[in-house]
């Protein structure tokens, strides 16, 4: 999960990385009084997941409280790269002298956590890469190790930081390193860390993803969510403990297992190239449990999006047994119907693997008018395409 | 032969004595696994029914492997404990764990792996997140249904489970020396290249099926690795082409980032590696169908 500015720098607070002090809002008329707070001058901050928001006009210098209401009502609203801003940050204002980037993350190629740093922050970091690389040093973290106060030294050795705020960056560094660990963190950039004229070393623009795995241990990270953000499809699966996420297609895919399911949608796509290009409509993998609930669950999901006009079920029975997962699909079915929803899209079926004719007789028996089978995945998917097409 | 898992495999389960542990434990020891013990601090001492079978329950996976000679273990406990028990199993040293567990916090993956690589790795680590292996006809260490297909001469590694059973259906009537599913996790002990190497050096291999999808760089790594090291003809298959910039599709590893991991990316790497590359995996199991004979 990715967070916005405003929580990454709530984070950085709470494990004392220095931050300008600062007020997130989502109104215009209250800027005056945050700006007021702040001492009259404050920067106005739009707050969305996306880079390059200060060429889009999305952060403003308000010059008094009145200026500060002025500049939110001209950011909230704004479009920015296809993401609307509804919340603005205000912020101190600082002195900047220098500007400097730091972050850590994992990396996954040598499965280990990596330093970079360059005395060349403000930009962005990609571009230092390509065009300067060895102004970004990288450094290895041992994950055992973490960042040790030698370590925090070698990394800023390297960036070649200035003598004279040396201590002060690798301070800091530790500092990120905590907020990287305890919140089990995938990255935690700051860009830029500046110098003020008075010598502090203060992190002025943050990003932080946080591993969605560790949830259980971070109970303070569900707060963190942008629910208002999510699709309601998307919202409306997961609390439902289901693995979905909504595609622009019309076909759409129920299948258990991650692997499956990606390559489900692949084939519908292929399938829909001889089929006037209709797409897959959603991933959505029930896992190997699949019983009639979590099939009944997803099905109501994938028949309630508006887009979908075809539904492809696609099961291989590992674990799990065709004969469940075809009387999960009658029963969920029976299900939707007694709760007075009108199942009208046609759905194709293709079981594989343990059980696959017990599983296959079973949805014959049924003979649901809008259910059909193919044998193959291949097939199916092009039947799936072909259906969506028709309608 | 086969790799990493044969027929003389003396296998421990972590967590057996849980659900998920139990009705596994069941399936490898009714396809023949070797299964010598379970581990259970709390339960130490006692032995457990297994449809007739009567496996003892020890206190630490040392103790396991002094009483018996165990070889590998595979683990079931829940998310929250898997680092624990992959570093018991480490500082025990059992020459193989492999990691069942989904929903492992990568801090903790990332940790026991630097933990291993301190220790002098003296443990090969599969998964998290993984179905485990088969080795036909042989053993049997995780969840992959052994009644799919029979042993044969084809070598499996996957990052995904349910692909993995479709590629040995597809294939049932050949058969396969080993398949290793390696996991869909962003930090995994056992590579591509791991089992690609293994297999190169199997004398009952003679060809092998690579399965990928989006995410990291592992499956470049893999076609550079097989380009310079691999004489056996290789199949690839990769899962993802559809899947948009960002989004987290089922596995915490498969997401594209950027321009970065994309499938287009790994299928270009492979086959300009001479791997053969499926459309679909019904396709892919063709390619290694005209490849065997």
């Amino acid at each position: 999960m990715d967070l916005f500015e405003y929580q990454a720098r709530d984070l950085f607070a709470k494990h004392g990385v220095p931050v300008l002090d600062g007020e997130v809002i989502e109104t215009p008329e209250a800027a005056a009084a945050v700006a007021e707070r702040l001492g009259g001058r404050a920067v106005v901050k739009a707050q969305v997941k996306v880079g390059g928001r200060g060429k889009a006009g999305g952060v403003k210098l308000a010059a008094d409280p009145a200026d500060a209401v002025e500049k939110a009502r001209a950011i909230l609203g704004m479009d920015i790269k296809g993401h609307t801003v509804h919340k603005v940050m205000l912020a101190q204002t600082a002195d900047i002298k220098e500007e400097y980037y730091v972050s850590f993350l994992l990396d996954r190629t040598n499965r280990t956590f990596l330093a970079m740093a360059s005395v060349q922050g403000g930009v962005e970091i990609e571009v230092v890469a390509e065009e300067n690389p060895e102004a970004l040093a990288k450094i290895s973290v041992d994950a055992v190790e973490g960042v040790t106060p030698a370590k925090a030294a070698e990394i800023v050795a390297a960036a070649k930081f200035p003598a004279e705020i040396a201590d002060q960056v690798a301070e800091v560094l530790q500092k990120l390193w905590t907020v990287f660990i305890a919140e089990d963190a995938l990255l935690v950039e700051v860009n830029p860390l500046v110098k003020t004229g008075d010598g502090k070393i203060i992190a002025l623009d943050g990003k932080v993803s946080l591993d969605a795995n560790a949830d259980f241990r971070q109970p303070e990270h569900e707060a963190l969510e942008d629910k208002a953000a999510a699709n309601p499809l998307e919202a409306k699966a997961k609390e439902k403990g289901l693995n979905y996420v909504k595609l622009e297609g019309e076909v759409g895919i129920i299948g258990n297992g991650a692997g499956l399911v990606m390559s489900t949608l692949d084939v519908v796509a292929y399938a829909g190239e001889n089929h006037g290009g209709v797409k897959p409509a959603n991933f959505l993998d029930i896992g190997g449990g699949a019983s009639a609930e979590v099939m009944a669950n997803g099905l109501e999901i994938i028949l309630g999006d508006p887009d979908v006009k075809s539904v492809f079920v696609n099961v291989f029975g590992g674990i799990t047994a065709c004969d469940a997962v075809a009387n999960g699909i009658v029963q969920a079915l029976e299900l939707l119907s007694s709760k007075g929803e009108q199942v009208t899209k046609p759905l194709v079926v293709r079981l594989d693997g343990n059980n696959a004719e017990l599983g296959r007789k079973i949805l014959t028996d049924a003979n649901h008018p809008l259910v059909q089978q193919v044998d193959t995945m291949d097939g199916a998917a092009d039947k799936a395409a072909e259906l969506a097409a028709a309608k | 032969m086969a790799i990493f898992l044969t027929k003389d495999s003396k296998v421990i389960v972590q967590g057996m004595t849980g659900s998920e542990g139990m009705k596994h434990t069941r399936r490898m020891l009714a396809s023949g696994t070797d299964i010598v013990g379970g581990v259970n601090p709390r339960k130490a001492g006692t032995t457990v029914d297994v449809d007739g079978t009567e496996v003892p329950v020890f206190g630490t996976v040392k103790e396991a492997i002094e009483a018996t000679g165990a070889d590998v273990s595979v683990i079931f406990v829940p998310p929250a404990f898997t680092k624990s028990a992959v570093i018991e199993a480490i500082d025990a040293e059992i020459p193989l764990a492999v990691v069942i567990t989904e929903g492992v916090p990568v801090h903790d993956t990332a940790n026991f792996w630097a933990y291993n690589n301190q220790k002098g790795n003296k443990t090969r680590i599969i998964g998290p997140n993984c179905p485990g292996l088969i080795s036909p006809g042989q053993s049997n260490a995780g969840i992959i249904p052994a009644d799919i297909t029979k042993a044969g001469r084809i070598g499996l590694v996957s990052k995904s489970g349910t692909l993995t059973y479709q590629m040995m259906y597809e294939l049932s009537d050949i058969g396969f020396s080993s398949a290793v599913g390696i996991g869909g996790d962003p930090v995994i002990g056992t590579t591509h290249i791991d089992a690609l190497q293994a297999f190169q050096d199997d004398p009952e291999t003679d060809i092998i099926v690579m399965i990928g999808e989006i995410g990291g760089d592992a499956e470049e790594r893999a076609a550079a690795y097989i380009k310079e090291h691999i004489t056996k003809p290789v199949v690839g298959y990769v899962a993802g082409f559809t899947a948009p910039e960002g989004k987290t599709m089922g596995h915490a590893g498969a997401i594209v980032s950027g321009s970065s991991g994309t499938a287009q990316a790994k299928k270009e790497a492979l086959e300009a590696a001479g791997v053969k590359v499926g459309k679909t995996p019904s396709e892919t199991a063709r390619l290694a169908r005209q490849l065997i004979g």
